[in-house]
C-alpha cells in the first residue's frame, strides 16, 4: 500500500472516531461513560498528529490529556459519586444553544475556507517532531516555556489549597 | 490530506464541544466539553504548523495542553470545594453569586 493512501485511509478513521466519540461525551447520561468516550476522541486526536506527522505532540496528548487528565476527571466523578444517571430534560432556550452551536461548525468552516496553502495541495511535514520543538522551545521561546512552567506549578498550589478541606486550615475559616 | 479536511475535523468537534457545553447542565459535563473544544483548537494549530512547514504551532499547543492541565487542575478542585457546600452537579444550582 502506497504511503499516501494510508495516511489518507488512517485520517478517515481517526477522524470518524473522534467525531463519533465526541457526540458520545456530549450524549452520554453516565457521566462515567462521557469520561470514557472522551479518552476515545483524545486518542483519535493523537492519531490525527500521527497522520501530520506530530509524532512528539501525539505522545504527549496521549500521556498529558488520556493519562492525566483523564485519570482525574474519573477520580473527582467517583469521588463525588456521580456514576448514576443524569440527564436533564431539554428547554426550548438549551435548544438554542445546541442550534448556536450547529451553526458555528458552518461559521468557522467559512472562515478558514481558503486560508493555508491551496486545498488538495499535498503537505510537506515535518515540524511536528521532538527535535524541532526541542529547538524552538529553546532558542526562540525560553520566557513563555519557562512561563508555562511556572504556572503549573501555580495551579497545582492553587489546586491544592482550593480543594483543602477548610477545618485543616485551623479553624479559621 | 490537505490541511483544510483537519481543519473541518476541528471546527466539527469544536461545535460539539461547544453544543455540549450549552446543553448540559451536569457541570461535569461541561468541563469536558471544554476540553473537546480546547483539543479542536490544539488539532487546527497542528495542522496549520504542518502546512506551513513551521514549528511555532506545534510549539504553541505544547503550551496550550499546559494551561489545559493547569486549568482542569484547578476547576476540578473548585467543583469539590463548590460539592462540598452543596451536594449536586447540576449548574443551575450555582446561583450563589445572584445579586
Amino acid at each position: 500500500m502506497e504511503p499516501e493512501l494510508a495516511t489518507t485511509i488512517a485520517f478517515y478513521v481517526f477522524a470518524l472516531l473522534a467525531i463519533a466519540s465526541s457526540i458520545g461525551v456530549v450524549a452520554n447520561k453516565n457521566p462515567v461513560a462521557s469520561a470514557m468516550c472522551l479518552v476515545a476522541t483524545f486518542v483519535a486526536v493523537a492519531g490525527l498528529y500521527l497522520t501530520l506527522s506530530a509524532t512528539f505532540l501525539a505522545a504527549v496528548q496521549i500521556l498529558v490529556y488520556a493519562g492525566a487528565i483523564m485519570v482525574l476527571f474519573l477520580f473527582v466523578i467517583m469521588l463525588l459519586n456521580l456514576s448514576h444517571d443524569t440527564f436533564e430534560g431539554i428547554s426550548v432556550r438549551r435548544t438554542m444553544g445546541g442550534a448556536v452551536a450547529f451553526a458555528f461548525i458552518f461559521i468557522s468552516i467559512g472562515l478558514l475556507w481558503g486560508t493555508g496553502p491551496a486545498p488538495g495541495e499535498a503537505m510537506s511535514v515535518r515540524p511536528g517532531t521532538g527535535l524541532e520543538i526541542g529547538r524552538t522551545f529553546l532558542k526562540d521561546y525560553v520566557f513563555p516555556f519557562e512561563m508555562a512552567s511556572l504556572l503549573l506549578l501555580v495551579a497545582m498550589i492553587g489546586a491544592i489549597v482550593v480543594a483543602r478541606r477548610p477545618k485543616l486550615v485551623g479553624g479559621d475559616r | 490530506m490537505s490541511v483544510f479536511h483537519y481543519y473541518v475535523v476541528a471546527a466539527i468537534l469544536f461545535s460539539i464541544g461547544a453544543g455540549g457545553f450549552l446543553l448540559r447542565r451536569n457541570i461535569l459535563v461541561m468541563f469536558m466539553s471544554v476540553e473537546l473544544m480546547l483539543n479542536a483548537a490544539n488539532l487546527c494549530l497542528v495542522a496549520a504548523s504542518s502546512s506551513f512547514d513551521l514549528a511555532r504551532g506545534s510549539s504553541f499547543a505544547l503550551v496550550s495542553i499546559a494551561v489545559a492541565a493547569a486549568e482542569v487542575g484547578v476547576g476540578l478542585a473548585i467543583i469539590i470545594a463548590w460539592f462540598r457546600l452543596r451536594p449536586s452537579v447540576d449548574a443551575g444550582d450555582l446561583q450563589e453569586l445572584r445579586g
